[in-house]
């Protein structure tokens, strides 16, 4: 019977089941369907949208950023002025992003860092703060903390009139921290050219301090040396140019400071709320790092000499960074796109100024929402670029 | 993209009642299928123009330009639906037929009425730009505003405004941005700006809100033409006849003192004028030829009043904000307002 | 070699009481001494923190309760009383805890908010608690007949008066965003995540893609795309409610974070269970739906309840395009003339920031709570 059964296997019936039970046939057949969906679909949403614009009348096309913005922006980086195009607006906006994002990033990082360090301390007051701190903070919404800072910074910084003078002729009050802007003379340039040349020594240098050590076992402070160096060397040469530097200082005329350059309140509660949020889920990930690392690996390092910081430095650190920098990635990344809640405490980011103004006043709304997503989306590719590099230079080598 | 219509069936059908209104010949047919008038106001609530109360009601002169359609159509005030709308949105939602009309303060300018499929059915109120500062920086003019911080709201023609006023009159600013009225309300309620700049009739009623009102005031100058009106859409003229001629309604019944008091009475009336408002008399029928009854102006001025009434009731005398009639004022009391005769 | 005998062996049969312990060390000295005062630096940061305990510890707890005003019915009830600026404006919280909670919803119909709220509570703690019975039921339950019980409790229709979207507000559309959005990022998310591990190159290539847009971009531009493109999107006429604009952009959102979370579970299944399923003869769904999602979801429930935990932040960015959440109805408040003085801002967020902090916090325990008793059966 069963032989039987084979052969009838032949007839064209079977091949028809056969063909349709093959797991490749019947994959490429439904991929071929999913794309004739999405195809259909992608014409269905294009078609409405035509109709749509052709109905309200409103021109597809990337001409409005040619157009006088006509509006201003409370932080210009770079040259704007009223009669500057939307693409002037849109970099501004670009811009105030990426300022708020590294600045954020680097200070989020440092308290992270300090912090999650504090929560394994055994200092008893020290680690209960730091988990305080942790668990109150990353679980209240950021725009929340972000509008609380805002009030706070406006509430107890007190008008222009009233301002605080720092020294060094800098002001606090509620427009901002208003400091001399450092006005660059001749020659100023090369200054700031020695320090990438500063930057290239301190790395020859710390190679030959590496073979140095592997060679003889002596070891040399590489740390000290190349911050002197980075430090020393363009001052060093700042001073032999005579000092090309002035300053332009802040006066207050009339209602505000004309003059000098001012950190506007709106970014430092941007600063405040962004850093502090982001620094409690850094401080969990470093304090998972540092627990990942074995205590065997700290007591091998005591036992062949090594001090505690120089444990923490050589052996801990560099084996908790494997499990750090994955996650940290991605809190970089969240940083980058919180950045856009911005707009509710009147930073001029991306999404405020582009988003914002822009949209409201073209109406162009699909192409300013299709350029300012495609803009987040390569921030958040290339930032993962970088930490994907750094990663996989720091990861564990296998043999 | 697959999974976008998958979710959007999903949730369609989670929410049934939320859920599609098929498009039609006109926007009165699609209206009188419904049952009900879909009418976008001011979402971030403007006291007097467009807000609502604790209890959800919502109330104001932009409302009452809705109210008045409704009854208009249904004889019936209470048949229109509101969405609160943000200044980004506002324009969208009536091209994408998400509202049939729009009373939102909504400025009149020749490139909105032109380019983005709209157009504004008349002003029920003109407005103009104006500021308010803090009376102890002794300003007493916005000539004397050189240097001053501005909080405005983002992507308003008041933005645009602004920065034209101060280029022209050859002072400097530095504008302070946000996205919502309420968070530019509380910068310059803390101090963040010296003046605060938005629609006059604006500034009447933020006044109220600040912590100290009496420390703020409003100065002299305005800026700009600000004519605020109701828009429909491109393309409909029944529905555009409709609520053009539901505020000129408004108007004639003030001119000739029909109120909603003395409606009823009113329509015994020997006056030709207010026999031709009200349909009173043999073959006097204006509201058939726009699809509407004879009584159509009746019922708005039964439901919703004269134009007046709900100026007293919503901004002036009799509401908070307590503004003049000024520029809003009959034509033949020295203000704008004039509509044209019904006949 | 001889051995020494003697008649005295000592040999100690039982132990001394141990010495009690110097008195620098035992008690709270001793205590006090090894984790706050072991060296120069851990001194110094104690007494940095402690100053910094009492800097701002008092004025907080006399601004919060000592000085706070209690009741009230507007705003002179929190102003500043002879020159002398009061604590938090509790009275305004208290004043408006209905709105905060439920937004305009009308006030004759609020039982209903009310009866879905104590009743998605108690259905979750009947399918969350592990020793709850018929936890199975209970789950199909609340993601099939619940959902539509409450669509028909909160809108209305089939004898209940409507209530429009734009009515609701407050906690409530907080709670409707983060769980509609959690629930119908389940699916999709799964879809997404077996998608993503496919051996079919189209479909894999599709959903590396969209999980890796959605995750690139803020969300607030997604709620910017739905409240402003989606209607472009539609034909004409077609038009969703705005507060549905938002969910979809939402659940697209946390779909693809869900995906990534349900893509870690499937990960870690081993090989063994997928060959096993294929060796009994089960289909690709068949063993996807009996053998691995059941152990996959299992492990990834802690990973499930982070995801909810920022999402339920997340909602309060609904604020920002117009809708009122329970952020967005308490600043709107801030405007409001019968009751602006300057310590009602603080006030409600505060108010805000503790109901979210409770919400979150306890949603946070959980996930560590599961996650003990998850690795243990693991373990075993």
């Amino acid at each position: 019977m069963t032989l039987r059964d084979k052969t009838v296997d032949e007839t064209p019936r079977s091949l028809v089941r056969a063909v349709l039970y093959d797991a490749t046939i019947r994959g490429w057949v439904f991929q071929g369907l999913v794309l004739l969906f999405l195809i259909l679909f992608a014409v269905w949403v294009i078609h409405n949208t035509a109709v749509n614009l052709r109905a309200a009348n409103i021109p597809f096309g990337f001409d409005f950023l040619n157009m006088r913005a006509g509006f201003d922006i409370s932080q210009k980086p770079i040259d704007y002025t009223l009669d500057s195009s939307h693409a002037q607006a849109f970099k501004v906006g670009l811009l105030n992003t990426i300022i708020v994002s590294v600045l954020g990033i680097v200070f989020a990082t440092i308290i992270g860092f300090v912090v999650g360090i504090s929560r394994l301390s055994n200092n008893w007051l020290l680690a209960r703060a730091a988990t305080v701190y942790v668990e109150t903070l990353r679980n209240v919404p950021l725009l929340l903390q972000l509008l609380f800072w805002y009030k706070a910074v406006l509430s107890v910084l007190p008008g222009p009139r009233q301002g605080y003078w720092l020294p060094l002729s800098i002001n606090l009050s509620n427009r901002g921290l208003t400091m001399p802007r450092p006005i660059i003379g001749e020659g100023f340039e090369i200054v700031l050219w020695t320090v990438p040349v500063a930057m290239v020594l301190a790395w020859v240098m710390a190679r030959w301090a590496k073979r140095r050590q592997i060679a003889t076992g002596q070891s040399f402070p590489v740390f000290r040396a190349s911050l002197g160096l980075i430090v020393g060397l363009p001052l060093a040469v700042f001073l032999v140019l005579g000092a090309p530097l002035s300053f332009e200082f802040p006066e207050l005329k009339g209602f505000n400071f004309v003059g000098g350059m001012v950190i506007h309140p709106e970014l430092t509660a941007m600063l405040f709320g962004i850093s502090l949020y982001t620094a409690t889920f850094i401080a969990e990930t470093v304090r998972g790092g540092i627990l990942a690392v074995s205590a065997g690996q700290s007591e091998a390092a005591f036992s062949l000499g090594l001090r505690p910081n120089q444990t923490m430095r050589l052996i801990v650190v560099p084996q908790a960074m494997r499990v750090i920098i994955p996650p940290l990635t991605s809190q970089y990344l969240n940083l980058t796109k919180n950045s856009s809640l911005a707009l509710a405490i009147g930073y001029p980011d991306l999404v405020a100024v582009f988003a914002g103004s822009t949209l409201n006043i073209t109406g162009h709304a699909i192409e300013v929402i299709a350029i300012t997503m495609a803009v987040y989306l390569a921030l958040s590719l290339i930032t993962a670029a970088l930490m994907n590099w750094f990663n996989a230079r720091v990861a564990l080598v296998e043999r | 993209m697959r999974s976008n219509t998958f979710k959007t069936l999903l949730l369609g059908a989670a929410f049934v009642g939320a859920g599609a209104v098929a498009a039609s010949a006109g926007t009165l047919d699609d209206v009188k299928a419904k049952g009900f008038v879909q009418c976008g106001v001011n979402g971030t609530g403007l006291a007097g123009f467009g807000a609502p109360d604790d209890a959800g009601n919502w109330k104001g002169l932009d409302v009452d330009a809705c109210r008045a359609v409704a009854a208009a159509v249904f004889g019936d005030p209470t048949k229109v639906k509101f969405t609160g709308l943000s200044a980004k949105e506002r324009f969208t939602a009536l091209q994408s037929k998400e509202i049939d009309m729009l009373a939102r303060n909504s400025t009149d300018t020749m490139s909105r009425d032109t380019q983005l499929g709209i157009t504004f059915t008349g002003i029920n109120y003109y407005d103009g730009q104006g500021f308010m500062v803090k009376k102890s920086l002794g300003v007493s003019s916005a000539k004397d505003l050189n240097g001053a911080s501005v909080c405005v709201q983002s992507g308003t023609t008041t933005e645009l405004n602004l920065a034209d006023y101060f280029k022209s009159n050859g002072m400097t600013f530095n504008a302070v941005v946000f996205e919502k009225q309420e968070e530019a309300d509380a910068a310059y309620d803390a101090g963040r700006c010296d003046a605060y700049t938005t629609d006059a009739s604006g500034l009447y009623s933020i006044r109220l809100k600040m912590t100290k009102p009496d420390d703020s005031m409003v100065l002299p100058e305005i800026i700009s033409k600000e004519p605020l009106g109701p828009a429909v859409r491109q393309g409909d003229d029944q529905w555009e006849s409709i609520v053009r001629w539901s505020h000129y309604a408004m108007l004639t019944a003030e001119e000739f003192g029909v109120t909603q008091a003395n409606v009823d009475e009113m329509k015994k009336s020997e006056n030709p004028e207010i026999q031709r408002l009200l349909g009173v008399g043999e073959g006097v029928d204006f509201g058939t030829p726009i699809g509407l009854n004879k009584d159509w102006a009746y019922n708005i001025i039964k439901g919703v009043g004269n134009y007046g009434e709900s100026f007293e009731r919503n901004v002036g005398e009799g509401s908070p904000l307590k503004i003049a009639r000024g520029l809003n004022a009959l034509w033949s009391k020295g203000g704008l307002q004039y509509a044209p005769p019904i006949r | 070699m001889s051995r020494i005998e003697t008649d005295t062996v000592f040999v100690r049969r039982d132990f001394l009481e141990p010495e009690a312990p110097p008195a620098s060390l035992g008690g709270f000295p001793g205590w006090a001494r090894k984790h706050l005062f072991s060296s120069p630096l851990n001194i110094l940061v104690t007494l940095a923190m402690a100053l910094l305990l009492v800097w701002a510890g008092p004025p907080l707890f006399r601004w919060l309760f000592v000085d706070a005003v209690w009741t009230g019915t507007n705003r002179d009830a929190c102003l500043p009383k002879n020159g002398e600026p009061m604590g938090a404006c509790w009275a305004f919280v208290h004043a408006k805890l209905a709105q905060f909670t439920f937004g305009s919803y009308p006030a004759d119909q609020r039982w209903r908010p009310s009866l879905v709220m104590i009743g998605f509570f108690l259905g979750l703690a009947w399918i969350a608690i592990p020793k709850m019975p018929r936890r199975r039921e209970g789950t199909w339950l609340m993601l099939t007949a619940f959902p539509v019980l409450t669509f028909w409790l909160l809108y209305g229709g089939f004898g209940l008066p409507i209530v429009e979207t734009p009515n609701w507000g407050g906690l409530l559309v907080t709670l409707v965003v983060a769980i509609t959005g959690i629930v119908a990022s389940l699916p999709l998310g799964i879809l997404l995540a077996l998608g993503r591990r496919s051996k079919l190159p189209f479909i894999k290539i599709v959903s590396v893609v969209f999980i890796e847009i959605w995750r690139g971009v803020p969300l607030i531009t997604v709620l910017f795309m739905a409240s402003v493109m989606l209607p472009l999107f539609l034909p004409n006429g077609v038009n969703f409610d705005k507060l549905l604009r938002a969910l979809i952009g939402v659940a697209l959102f946390t779909g693809a974070y869900m995906a990534e979370t349900i893509r870690g579970g499937l990960q870690a299944i081993p090989k063994g269970q997928y060959e096993g399923a294929a060796s009994l003869g089960l289909s690709y769904w068949q063993s996807m739906r009996l053998i691995i999602l059941p152990q996959a979801l299992k492990i990834v429930i802690p990973g499930i309840v982070n995801s909810f935990i920022s999402l339920f932040k997340d909602t309060s960015l609904v604020m920002i395009i117009g809708l009122y959440d329970l952020l967005g109805s308490i600043q709107r408040n801030f405007s409001d003339a019968s009751w602006s003085t300057p310590s009602i801002a603080p006030t409600g967020l505060i108010f805000a920031a503790a109901v979210f902090w409770v919400f979150c916090f306890s949603m946070s325990r959980y996930s560590m709570y599961m996650e003990r008793k998850l690795n243990t059966g693991r373990k075993r």
